[in-house]
C-alpha cells in the first residue's frame, strides 16, 4: 500500500473551528462535516484507497472558492480539489487534515458561441453534457474519456484526459482554449479565452494535467467541433500481436490517422465476447478495431486501404461495418471491456502506460512473464494508435496479499513501459498510484524542476499534497539548490 | 555585444550558464532575434552547435531533434516520408530580413504557427518533450518520445513560447503527422471585412474540415481543403452549398503558393520600417479592430485563422501606435512582431498582463532562472 503524508494532528483538532470558518464563506448546506455525509467523498476511481476528509466544502461561486483558498492559505490548511471523483489514479483521494473542495455545484453551461466554435462552461459540467449542449447544431466536444458520462470538465483539465479519439483529435490540453482559475492565495486569474495561444508563458498548458496541485479551475472555455459526417469501422483479427502491431504501424505510415484504433489481447477479447456477444473471433491473439470518420467518400476510400493493409499483415478475420448498428456492435465489446473483466474477477486495477508502439510485442511478452511471477491474470486493451496501454490486472481485494501482488505487478508493468522508452501514464494521471514510480522516469533534478514550478503556484504546498511527487520538498529548500552566482558548476550532480 | 559562447555539449552548456554572472542572449540562427524587447546581454549564447536529427520514426509519428537544427533541413526530411509539422511553421526570413527560416529550437521558443493552426493546433500542441538547461544551470528533461503522456507537469508546453527566458533547449521532441495528399482552395470575392469573417465562420462551422481560412482585403477570402483527392472534391462542392455564394477553385499548386504567402506575411515584407502587429482574438472580434483603427491610421491588414489572427501594419511612429492598437480589442493579445529596435525598447512588445498573472509569470521565471541570466526582459520587463 502507498502511504500518505502524516496528518497534522493540530489541524484535525481545529476541525470544528475550520468548519465554522468555512460556513461563514459558504452558507447553508455547502459545508459538510458529519461523517455519514462525508462518506460519499472518501474515495475516487481508485477505490482501494479510502480516507475521510477533514471537512467538505461545496462552493457555488468563484468568490467563494477564492475565499476558501485564501482562508486555507492564511491558516496553512491543505486543500484537495475534486470534480466527480472518477480519477483512476487517486488524484481526488481526501486527506485527514485537508479540506475537500468539491466543485460539483459549478454545473452550468454558461455560453455556447457557435460563430467562434467554443463553449464556456463551469468546471462541474460533465464531459458528455458539453456535447449534449451543442449536438443539436451538429457539434461535439472531442476528448471522450470512458467515464465521460460522469467525469467533469474541471477534472478533465486537472488530468489532461484523453479517450479513444485523441490520436486524431487531441487530449484535453489541445481542446481547451481558456480557464478562469483561483490561485491558492485566493487571487483569480484568467488564462487564454476565445482566442488562440498565450501572450506570455503557456500557463494554460501547465495547468492542464497538473492534477489539482497548482490551482482550482472555476471556468473552462473549450473548442467545439463539427461532428464528422459519417464513421465506419473495420474489425480485424490477427494470429499474433506482432502482426496487429505491424498493421497499426503500416496504417500510420500510409498517411492515415484513424478516428480510433483500438487493440485487445486474447484475454480481453474473450472476456468482452462472453459479456456482450459482439461476435468477436475467439481464435485470434489480437483484435484491432479501426474507425475512420469524415466525409462518406473519404471513409469508404480509406476503409478499403486499411483493409488491404490488414490483409497484407496476415489478418485471419476482417469485417467492415455496413451499418451504424454494426459499427456500434464492433465497439460494444471494447467499450464494455472493463465491466467484462469485472465479471470474471472480483476486482481489477487498470494501468495506463504509454510505449513506443514498435515495442508492443516485447512488452506483451514481458507482461505475460510478470503475470506468472505475480500469479495474477492480466487482460490488455490498448489505444493502439498512440501506444497507450491499459493492462487490467485481475485480483481479489479481500485478499490483502493479492492486492499487494496486484500493485507490485502494476508497478513492474510501468517500469517495463519506461524501460522500453515509454511513460508511466498516458491519460490517467500520476495521482497517488504512480507517485512513487516517478523516479523511474525522472532524475532528482527533473523532479526538482517540476517542484519549483509547483512552488511558483503554491508556495506552502497546500494544494493536493501527497499526489504526483514522491517527496514534496519545501520551496525554500528547492530555491537553495539553485545555483548561486555561478559557484556550483554542474547541475546533474545529485544534491539531496 | 560582447563575447560569444558556443557550447558543444549539454554539460558544457550547463557549465557556461552556471558560470555566467551577467545576462546571456540565446541565439539559434538569429531569424527571430528582432522579435521582442532588445536584450541587454553581456554575451551571446550560440546554440547552433546543437544540430542534427537524434531520431525520426515516421511510423511512431516522432521526431527527436537537436534544437539548433535548421527548420528547412527538417521539413525536407519529413517531406521525403510524406510527413510534416502540422502546425505549418511560418518562414519570417523575408519579413524580418533574416537569411533563412531559422532553427527548430527558435520555432519552439516562439510558438509561431501558420494557417493550419485553427485545425491542427500550434507548436505547443505538437511538442512532446524537451531537454535543456535552466537559467540556474540545471540540466533537465521533460516529456518523452511517445505521442500521449501526462506524467508530471507539461513542462514542454511551458517552455514553448517562452522566448528563451526560462531555459536554453538542447533538443526537442515533436509529434509529426502525415502530409495531405492534395489540396485545393475555395475563393470568395467581393466581401467586406464583416462578410468575410461571417463566411469563414460558416465554413468553419460546416463539416467540410477547412484546414485554413484567411481574408486578404480587396482581394478574397481563401478556404483551404486538404486530404485525399475524392474527399477534397466532395468537400469543395459541399462548401459551395454551405456558403451560398459563387466560388472559384484554386488547384493544388496555386493553392500552396497562396498559403505560403499568407503564412509568411509576404504582403508585409516590403515595408521594413512599418511596425507590424499580430493580434490573436476571438474570430468575430476581428472586423471591430479594423473599424476602430481605419479612420485614425493608414493601415494594411490581413485576417488569418478565420479572423482569429489579425496581421496589422501601421505607419512608422516612435511607439508603433501601441495605445491605439491595444485599445482596438478587449480580449486577446497583440504582439509587435516587427519594429525598429528603439521602438521595441520603448513599448510593450507582448500583451501586458493583469497584476496577479504578471506576478505568477515572474515566479515561474524565477523557478527556472532566479538570477535572470537568460534573455532577461525579452518578453516582459523583469522577466
Amino acid at each position: 500500500m502507498l502511504t500518505m503524508p502524516v496528518p497534522d494532528e493540530d489541524t484535525i483538532r481545529r476541525r470544528s473551528a475550520i468548519a465554522a470558518a468555512l460556513r461563514r464563506i459558504v452558507p447553508g448546506e455547502g459545508v459538510i462535516e458529519a461523517p455519514v455525509e462525508m462518506r460519499a467523498f472518501e474515495t475516487d476511481g481508485l477505490t482501494a484507497y479510502r480516507q475521510m476528509p477533514l471537512v467538505v466544502v461545496l462552493p457555488e461561486t468563484t468568490a467563494q472558492v477564492a475565499a476558501v483558498l485564501e482562508y486555507a492559505h492564511e491558516n496553512g490548511i491543505k486543500v484537495v480539489p475534486r470534480g466527480a471523483g472518477t480519477s483512476l489514479s487517486g488524484g481526488a483521494l481526501p486527506l485527514a487534515d485537508g479540506i475537500l473542495l468539491g466543485m460539483a455545484k459549478f454545473n452550468r453551461v454558461l455560453e455556447v458561441d457557435y460563430a467562434n466554435r467554443c463553449a464556456v462552461v463551469q468546471p462541474g459540467v460533465t464531459n458528455l453534457a458539453i456535447t449534449k449542449a451543442v449536438e443539436h447544431k451538429g457539434f461535439y466536444y472531442a476528448p471522450d474519456p470512458s467515464s465521460q458520462i460522469a467525469c467533469t470538465i474541471g477534472g478533465n483539465v486537472a488530468e489532461n484526459s484523453g479517450g479513444v479519439h485523441c490520436l486524431k483529435y487531441g487530449l484535453t490540453a489541445n481542446n481547451v482554449l481558456g480557464l478562469e482559475m483561483v490561485l491558492v492565495t485566493g487571487e483569480v486569474i484568467r488564462l487564454g479565452g476565445k482566442h488562440l495561444d498565450s501572450e506570455g508563458y503557456d500557463l494554460l498548458g501547465v495547468m492542464t494535467g497538473s492534477e489539482g496541485l497548482l490551482g482550482v479551475v472555476t471556468e473552462v472555455t473549450v473548442r467545439i467541433l463539427q461532428k464528422p459526417e459519417t464513421a465506419r469501422a473495420v474489425l480485424v483479427g490477427f494470429p499474433t500481436s506482432e502482426d496487429a502491431g505491424q498493421c497499426v504501424a503500416d496504417v500510420i505510415s500510409a498517411g492515415i490517422i484513424p478516428g480510433g484504433m483500438e487493440m485487445m489481447d486474447r484475454p480481453a477479447i474473450h472476456a468482452a465476447e462472453d459479456f456482450v456477444h459482439a461476435d468477436y473471433p475467439l481464435d485470434v491473439e489480437a483484435l484491432l478495431i479501426v474507425e475512420l470518420d469524415g466525409p462518406q467518400v473519404e471513409v469508404d476510400h480509406l476503409i478499403e486501404r486499411v483493409s488491404e493493409i490488414a490483409r497484407a499483415n496476415n489478418s485471419t478475420t476482417l469485417r467492415i461495418s455496413t451499418s451504424e448498428e454494426e459499427r456500434l456492435l464492433f465497439w460494444a465489446g471494447r467499450k464494455a471491456a472493463f465491466p467484462a473483466v469485472g465479471r470474471i474477477s472480483p476486482d481489477y486495477i487498470c494501468m495506463d502506460g504509454t510505449i513506443p508502439r514498435k515495442r508492443l510485442p516485447e512488452v506483451l511478452q514481458g507482461m505475460a512473464e510478470l503475470s506468472r511471477l505475480h500469479r495474477l491474470r492480466v487482460a490488455n486493451v490498448f489505444h493502439a494508435g498512440d501506444g497507450n496501454l491499459h493492462p487490467l490486472i485481475l485480483f481479489d481485494a479481500n485478499d490483502p496479499d493479492e492486492l499487494d501482488r496486484a500493485e507490485k505487478f502494476g508497478a513492474d508493468i510501468l517500469r517495463l513501459c519506461v524501460k522500453v522508452g515509454g511513460v508511466l501514464t498516458g491519460e490517467h494521471g500520476v495521482g497517488i498510484e504512480k507517485r512513487d514510480l516517478m523516479p523511474e522516469m525522472f532524475s532528482e533534478g527533473d523532479l526538482a524542476q517540476q517542484m519549483r514550478v509547483k512552488c511558483a503556484f503554491d508556495d506552502k504546498g497546500l494544494l493536493n499534497p501527497g499526489k504526483v511527487f514522491p517527496t514534496l520538498h519545501r520551496c525554500a529548500e528547492l530555491g537553495r539548490m539553485h545555483v548561486k552566482g555561478g559557484t556550483l558548476p554542474f547541475a546533474d550532480i545529485p544534491r539531496f | 555585444m560582447g563575447a560569444v559562447l558556443k557550447p558543444a555539449t549539454p554539460a558544457e552548456l550547463a557549465e557556461m550558464i552556471a558560470a555566467a554572472e551577467a545576462p546571456l542572449e540565446i541565439i539559434g540562427t538569429g531569424t527571430r532575434r528582432h522579435i521582442g524587447h532588445p536584450v541587454q546581454a553581456a554575451a551571446t549564447l550560440d546554440m547552433s552547435g546543437f544540430s542534427g536529427i537524434i531520431a525520426y520514426e515516421p511510423e511512431e509519428l516522432i521526431l527527436d531533434v537537436q534544437a539548433g537544427t535548421p527548420l528547412a533541413e527538417i521539413e525536407t526530411m519529413l517531406a521525403a516520408r510524406g510527413q510534416q509539422l502540422a502546425f505549418e511553421p511560418p518562414d519570417f526570413s523575408a519579413l524580418l530580413g533574416a537569411a533563412h527560416s531559422g532553427s527548430i529550437g527558435g520555432l519552439v521558443a516562439s510558438n509561431l504557427s501558420g494557417p493550419r493552426r485553427i485545425k491542427a493546433g500550434a507548436v505547443r500542441d505538437h511538442i512532446l518533450g524537451v531537454h535543456g538547461v535552466t537559467g540556474a544551470g540545471n540540466a533537465f528533461k521533460a516529456g518523452a518520445r511517445v505521442v500521449k503522456n501526462v506524467t508530471g507537469y507539461d513542462m514542454p508546453k511551458l517552455v514553448t513560447g517562452s522566448w528563451g527566458t526560462l531555459a536554453a533547449l538542447t533538443s526537442v521532441i515533436l509529434k509529426v503527422l502525415p502530409a495531405p495528399e492534395t489540396e485545393e482552395t475555395v475563393v470568395l470575392r467581393g466581401l467586406d471585412d464583416a462578410q468575410a469573417v461571417e463566411a469563414m465562420s460558416l465554413a468553419m462551422q460546416s463539416p467540410c474540415e477547412v484546414s485554413a481560412a484567411a481574408y486578404v482585403p480587396d482581394e478574397a477570402v481563401y478556404l483551404r481543403l486538404e486530404g485525399i483527392a475524392p474527399s477534397v472534391a466532395y468537400r469543395r462542392d459541399q462548401l459551395g452549398r454551405v456558403l451560398k455564394r459563387p466560388i472559384e477553385v484554386m488547384a493544388a499548386k496555386s493553392s500552396a503558393t497562396t498559403w505560403k504567402a499568407i503564412r509568411d506575411g509576404a504582403m508585409f515584407a516590403g515595408n521594413p520600417r512599418h511596425p507590424l502587429w499580430r493580434i490573436s482574438v476571438a474570430p468575430s472580434d476581428a472586423p471591430g479592430i479594423i473599424s476602430a483603427l481605419r479612420d485614425k491610421l493608414d493601415i494594411r491588414y490581413l485576417f488569418d485563422w478565420a479572423g482569429g489572427l489579425v496581421w496589422l501594419e501601421v505607419p512608422p511612429s516612435h511607439d508603433a501606435t501601441e495605445a491605439l492598437v491595444r485599445g482596438s480589442f478587449r480580449a486577446g493579445h497583440g504582439t509587435l512582431v516587427r519594429a525598429p529596435e528603439a521602438t521595441r525598447a520603448a513599448v510593450n512588445v507582448f500583451q501586458p498582463q493583469e497584476a496577479a498573472l504578471a506576478a505568477l509569470s515572474a515566479r515561474v521565471k524565477d523557478a527556472f532562472d532566479p538570477r535572470h541570466i537568460l534573455n532577461p526582459g525579452r518578453m516582459y520587463r523583469g522577466l
